[in-house]
């Protein structure tokens, strides 16, 4: 049984290969119907309009301005708003993660040392609200707007500090918690399979060269065993369902 | 009021590998056996089909497949001193939770403990002396051989498809397997898994630096297989899907594949789930279980199933937990050093040497749980001369990735910053040319460590959580930093462009994944005033409660634990169906 469920597979490539002509994607704008013949048939759904369902206007202007900032246009990918990265932030916060899902809630909520982990009493979604009401508010005391109105060199010098635990908010939870949950939230919608909305044409997958999750290798195990690179076209959880 | 349900011969609480393997061993004795699991039920077909399975954020990120902290968690400290507060997501270390437990999520590695771990403290006394070993470390013998565990060893490997390379076999040393495990009688039963470029590097080094490298072995099969309770295992597929995914090859050796479904062909074998349990009944002369309580999760009905033997087959945590709860032995007290309860409760240490090959190519992705390379030279080989470095114990070093999945794997050199078109052309490069050494170390216990049950925050039932009381200690750190030089020896004479520096890791956090080897808390041993279990890992206070799995280790080692927890689990089974059922009581 070198090729379980070998009819499958087959298919399954096959499909995988026309979806890269077809990119099972929100995004991408219906095609021109072809003109027919034929009785005109029901007008075909349109693809899904992209929207927020979560973050509110001064958030969705913080992440769209934080996706952009971190993951710029260049020669490997487009920037992180046209990945569609707040969209993937947007879909998390909403969701049963963002809501607490498996995150044990019970207090009391003393702080402990670093090595006890997160003990805040907020879920992902409550504390990105908070930090995002702190960092405006740490960025307009300090360059005198808030984060998605600032240069782009007082973006990077707000971001740094906040990574490296020199701008204390001044109030709310930590700044290095948030911090930690906005840089997660970005490059997991940079990362994950774009099922979850970012990750856009498997652009991350392509930059870095992850086939992605149809992975037959045992061939290529003995194939590659000298350091050459293996490419191939990633494939996505759409392009096989 | 709880509902008591008709009486059962044998209810077993939790439905992964040990609970599996009991079920399976016993269920030819007809007796009518009731297993509890608290999850839910799992099929490779309902559940690890592609492409759903192939969701890092889902079953890596999200941990789908384990322990829902929200529901019941434990509170973590490094000392007496602090304050113990809940781990409030899973992070260090990821238990299971449904039929299979952490079987179905785990890498495969499967080793044989040798007696360097089994007549750990025999050992070092002989060699070293008593003063070797410090005040503070209560090391024992576990009271089992090797040489007595290698049957069941046996009988684990062939049923769960072992790939690897035997290194001892009774008819003599064999070239290129590992040459410090103890003799057993027959090879693996499949060949070792193919490893990549970078396994072949390390063992290049590792063979001119004169160690001794070799595959790693595994329950990922290398060939399709078919076991001796005729269950089928296809080829591993390579698809860096393994460690904390489900296998949709059924490639991967897994409780729900191979015990489980053996068991449950026998109509006296019950399988319940959505069952938490809460506690071991006991009758009024505390000596004595009756039967367990439990709550149906999907209805909340409170429920009572009553039994002549209970056998705890939950994750390390779990059993201690329900000891505790119970009321089973004596819980241990870190100011006085008595009681068993909670006592030597280990970890794992370990770390690992970063380097990037300017050129070179791993492809990250072409990965299983297991292939890879290992030298056992600082761990099972007793010729590795402790007394220089001071500790007891050692390490294992390897090469082999377990898969690249691109959110949590993205490698990329010392200095890169952390956002920006430079870190993704660091990114990039580093996905492909990066490549790691990591070690493995023991950790003995300390007075110091421990569980027992936290005073403030409780579970969704109400029950007090686990609390655990735990630090790497001075034993531990200069095993990490011996551990750390050895990757970076190694590391070296393999050649890459950059080696990253490789700092030990000194103090236990919850945060970051360590190892999901967790052991002790109901250790095993001959001498009932310093053990929770005897042997057969059998309750010296109430006899016909077992404890099973790592709970039962009295310290850990640097290598995996499912090989000797498996091996446990057959030997209890065995002394059950041919001793235990014949004359209830202490087994001797």
């Amino acid at each position: 049984m070198t090729q379980p469920r070998v009819g499958r597979r087959a298919f399954l490539t096959g499909a995988a290969l026309a979806g890269a002509a077809s990119a099972v994607d929100a995004q991408t704008p219906p095609s021109p119907a072809v003109p027919s013949a034929s009785p005109p048939a029901a007008k075909p759904a349109k693809a899904a309009p992209v929207g927020y369902t979560f973050l509110k206007p001064a958030e969705a202007a913080f992440v769209e301005a934080l996706a952009a900032h971190m993951i710029p246009a260049d020669e490997l990918t487009a920037d992180g708003v046209a990945l569609g990265v707040p969209v993937y932030i947007d879909r998390a916060l909403a969701g049963g993660w963002g809501k607490g899902d498996r995150l044990y809630r019970q207090g009391p909520w003393p702080q402990g040392t670093p090595n006890q982990g997160y003990q805040l009493p907020l879920t992902p979604a409550e504390l990105f609200r908070a930090g995002v009401r702190q960092a405006n508010a740490y960025c307009r005391t300090t360059f005198g707007r808030a984060f998605d109105r600032l240069a782009a060199d007082r973006k990077e010098a707000f971001l740094l500090a906040l990574s490296r635990g020199q701008a204390a908010f001044g109030a709310g939870p930590p700044a290095g918690a948030f911090f930690d949950l906005i840089y997660q939230l970005v490059m997991e919608g940079f990362f994950a399979d774009p099922i979850y909305g970012g990750n856009r044409d498997k652009a991350s997958w392509a930059m870095i060269g992850f086939p992605g999750v149809l992975a037959n290798n045992a061939r290529n195990a003995e194939a590659y065993r000298d350091g050459r690179r293996y490419s191939a076209k990633p494939v996505s959880i759409a392009d096989m369902s | 009021m709880a509902r008591k349900l008709p009486r059962a011969d044998i209810v077993i609480v939790g439905f992964g590998w040990t609970g599996g393997i009991l079920a399976r061993e016993l269920a030819p004795t007809g007796l009518k056996i009731v297993a509890l699991e608290r999850g839910g039920p799992r099929s490779t077909e309902e559940d690890f089909a592609v492409p759903v399975i192939r969701d890092e954020l889902r079953f890596d990120r999200r941990h789908d497949l384990m322990a829902d902290t929200a529901t019941d968690t434990c509170t973590v400290r490094n000392s007496l001193a602090e304050t113990a507060l809940p781990m409030r997501r899973l992070g260090s270390f990821l238990p299971g939770e449904g039929v299979g437990g952490a079987g179905v999520h785990w890498n495969g590695t499967t080793w044989r403990w040798s007696d360097r771990d089994l007549r750990i403290r025999s050992l070092y006394r002989e060699r070293y002396g008593a003063k070797y070993i410090p005040a503070d470390m209560p090391l024992r013998d576990w009271g089992v051989t090797s040489a007595e565990l290698e049957p069941y060893y046996e009988k684990f490997e062939y049923v769960a498809g072992v790939s690897g390379k035997a290194g001892n076999l009774k008819t003599g040393k064999v070239p290129g397997g590992n040459p410090f495990e103890d003799v057993r009688a027959k090879d693996y039963p499949l060949p070792p898994l193919t490893h990549g470029h970078g396994p072949q590097l390390f063992a290049e080094a590792a063979t001119k630096l004169g160690y001794h490298p070799f595959p790693r072995p595994g329950a990922n099969a290398s060939r399709p297989y078919t076991n001796p309770d005729g269950m089928h295992l296809g080829q591993c597929q390579y698809c860096g899907f393994c460690e904390r995914f489900g296998c949709e090859s059924n490639a991967k050796g897994s409780p729900h594949i191979t015990v489980i479904p053996v068991a449950l062909k026998h109509p006296n074998v019950e399988l319940r789930t959505h069952a938490w349990v809460q506690k071991v009944l006991l009758d009024s002369t505390r000596k004595r279980a009756t039967g367990v309580a439990y709550v149906d999760v999907e209805t909340g009905e409170e429920l009572e199933q009553p039994a002549d033997v209970v056998l705890l087959c939950a994750y390390q945590l779990g059993n201690v937990h329900l000891m505790l709860l119970s009321g089973i032995g004596k819980p241990y007290d870190p100011k006085t050093g008595k009681g068993v309860i909670g006592a030597n409760y280990c970890y794992q240490g370990g770390g690992g040497q970063l380097m990037f090959f300017e050129g070179k190519s791993f492809n990250p992705f072409i990965a299983t749980g297991s292939a890879g390379v290992t030298i056992d030279d600082f761990h099972s080989n007793w010729d590795f001369d402790r007394g220089p470095h001071g500790f007891v114990g050692g390490s294992t070093v390897q090469c082999g990735g377990s898969g690249g999945r691109p959110i949590g794997y993205r490698p990329t050199p010392p200095g890169t910053p952390l956002w920006g078109s430079d870190w993704k052309r660091a990114t990039a490069k580093g996905y492909q040319s990066a490549l790691s050494v990591s070690f493995f170390t023991s950790v003995t216990p300390n007075r110091g460590n421990y569980l027992d049950l936290d005073p403030t925050y409780t579970n969704a039932f109400g029950q007090p959580l686990l609390r655990m009381t735990f630090d790497f200690h001075e034993n531990e750190r200069k095993m990490m930093a011996h551990g750390a030089s050895l990757c970076a020896e190694i590391g070296k004479a393999m050649n890459p462009t950059i080696l990253a520096p490789n700092r030990p890791r000194n103090s236990w956090s919850v945060v970051p994944y360590q190892s999901t080897h967790n052991t002790g808390g109901a250790i095993m041993g001959t001498d009932p005033s310093q053990t929770a279990v005897n042997t057969w890992q059998q309750s010296w206070d109430v006899p016909n409660v077992f404890s099973v799995g790592a709970s039962s280790f009295p310290h850990n080692s640097a290598y995996n634990p499912t090989g000797p927890l498996a091996a446990l689990a057959y030997r209890t089974a065995e002394a059950i169906r041919d001793r235990y059922l014949k004359h209830p009581g202490l087994l001797g």
